[in-house]
């Protein structure tokens, strides 16, 4: 067990942690917190599997996918928060509409 | 890579576990605001976690981006769903579906627990030496015109796709906007502290941007980290009250957020005009034109992710709080 | 390891021991406003003394400029942020703690 594996391991957790927190979760805000934390996830695979290359620098390509991703996933936050704004400005809740049979 | 020396174990170790445990606790308690000051946190031991695995470049990015600016929209997203104007049922408790007695949370449990086995075992089973792109990277990186590996794939030789991340963003921007709603604006006068902060802070802030930009040639940095800087510096502005002039708004404003996109798309034609393919850079004048393009996508980026702080429709006269 | 790497060795853990006390008063103090004394005033003499171990180990005077730097910043950012949440909080009525 390498730190490789140990990185990978953990964005697989932090993964399965994020998807299962959006199908349970009806909240809006923390369905976004739990896609934040899987984009963090697979990040955080994708730098380890970067890192195989032994003894020389890490692979550049992944690294720069991951920070392209990570600047693309703040710009979908900010969207998605700006719906849920707008739902929760015209229905009252911050749940979808399937969701609210059981909250509140 | 060799084995864990159990130095290593322990400081990873350690780590690990304190991502998976923020995390954890940031998905699942109660109050929504401690759940988002728990994300930051987590974005922050990211940071130390990409440090670990020699991506810098990332690290800075995740700090800026990830935990600072993310953490300011979701807590000013949070601060509108629960203002006093707001209808009281939008709360965050936890709803009955989440309730660990009900059938959906154990379904739920055990879908993910069949995802984390699938894909560890997958992990676990990958060729442990895998150098990827690195020798091809390698080879052409002196020809490229930076020194950082991650700024030439980038700027480089992945270009198109940075052009069309910037696209992305705004996209992203054009989305907000069209969605109407309000502008962020404090109404109330800032405290002395937070006028003075920003004030001595924004020379900095801008300083600190352009060096980042001009290191990330040779070093960590780059146009994505000094926009996120030029980001950080216009939320700070918002937050102590400084309200851009209605006459900034309309032109120049859009002017600062197109510059970056469109300066890609004019080097992509003409390198495609020139050199008979797509963001081919001539060999002795690749440094300069990845400069510019940087400079350009710097702005760009900053001015999109303060725009995106901001929030509503800047035509919309209507302002929150 | 030769004579700097022990001082800066020696810096950073005394500068972590300061950091785990700040910790210890975030979570030990009575209200708000004893929790951000003990976090700010502990925090910084920690970062600085960090700072001043990592300075041990540049290689130039530029590099340890930098650092000097990212304290001040550190400082200046944590009084204010500091100040801003007390001024906060007594806005919003937190009374403080009366033995």
């Amino acid at each position: 067990m390498t730190a490789i594996h140990l990185y990978a391991l953990a964005g697989v957790g932090l993964f399965t942690l994020g998807l299962h927190a959006l199908i349970v979760h009806a909240h809006l805000l923390r369905k976004i917190l739990a896609v934040n934390v899987m984009g963090s996830g697979v990040f955080l695979l994708l730098v380890a599997l970067a890192r195989r290359t032994g003894e020389a620098i890490p692979d550049a390509v992944p690294q720069a996918m991951v920070l392209t991703g990570i600047v693309v996933a703040i710009a979908a936050t900010a969207l998605a928060l700006t719906l849920m704004l707008q739902l929760a400005a015209e229905t009252g809740h911050a749940t979808l509409p399937e969701d609210q049979r059981e909250s509140d | 890579m060799e084995a864990l020396t159990p130095l290593a174990l322990i400081i990873d170790g350690l780590l690990v576990l304190g991502l998976l445990w923020l995390a954890w606790r940031a998905l699942n308690c109660t109050e929504l605001f401690t759940a988002i000051v728990l994300f930051i946190a987590f974005g922050l031991l990211m940071a130390l976690a990409w440090v670990r695995l020699e991506a810098p470049d990332i690290a800075l990015a995740e700090a800026a981006i990830g935990a600072g600016l993310t953490g300011a929209l979701l807590l000013a997203a949070l601060a509108r769903l629960q203002s006093p104007d707001a209808d009281a049922a939008v709360t965050g408790r936890i709803t009955p579906a989440s309730r660990s007695t009900s059938p959906m949370f154990r379904l739920a449990l055990l879908a993910a627990l069949a995802v984390a086995a699938g894909l560890g075992h997958v992990v676990m089973t990958l060729p442990a030496d895998a150098p990827g792109l690195s020798h091809e990277v390698a080879a052409q990186l002196a020809a490229s015109g930076v020194g950082n590996p991650v700024t030439a794939v980038l700027l480089n030789f992945r270009g198109y796709d940075t052009l069309l991340e910037l696209v992305v963003l705004l996209l992203a921007l054009l989305g907000v906007w069209s969605l109407g709603g309000k502008v962020l604006h404090i109404d109330t006068d800032p405290s002395p502290v937070l006028d003075t902060l920003s004030r001595q802070l924004l020379p900095v802030l801008i300083l600190v941007a352009f060096y980042l930009l001009w290191a990330g040639a040779d070093a960590p940095g780059g146009a994505f980290q000094a926009g996120a800087v030029l980001g950080a510096a216009g939320v700070l502005l918002l937050l102590a009250g400084w309200r851009l002039r209605a006459g900034l708004v309309a032109l120049p404003l859009r002017i600062v957020l197109i510059v970056g996109p469109s300066t890609f798309v004019l080097m992509a034609v003409v390198t495609l005009l020139v050199e008979g393919q797509l963001l081919a850079f001539p060999v002795e004048h690749a440094g300069l034109l990845i400069l510019i393009m940087e400079g350009a996508a710097m702005l760009s980026i900053g001015a999109t992710l303060a725009a995106l702080f901001m929030g509503g429709n800047p035509d919309n006269q209507q302002v929150h709080r | 390891m030769t004579p700097s790497d022990y001082l800066t060795a020696s810096l950073l853990i005394i500068g972590a021991v300061f950091f785990l006390a700040g910790t210890l008063g975030l979570l030990r103090f009575p209200d708000v406003y004893t929790r951000l004394h003990a976090l700010t005033k502990a925090d910084n003499v920690g970062l600085g003394l960090m700072i001043a171990g990592l300075a041990v180990q540049a290689e130039s005077f530029a590099v340890v400029g930098k650092l000097l730097l990212i304290w001040v910043l550190v400082l200046l950012a944590g009084a204010s942020v500091a100040q801003l949440i007390a001024r906060g909080a007594l806005h919003r009525g937190i009374r403080w703690w009366r033995r």
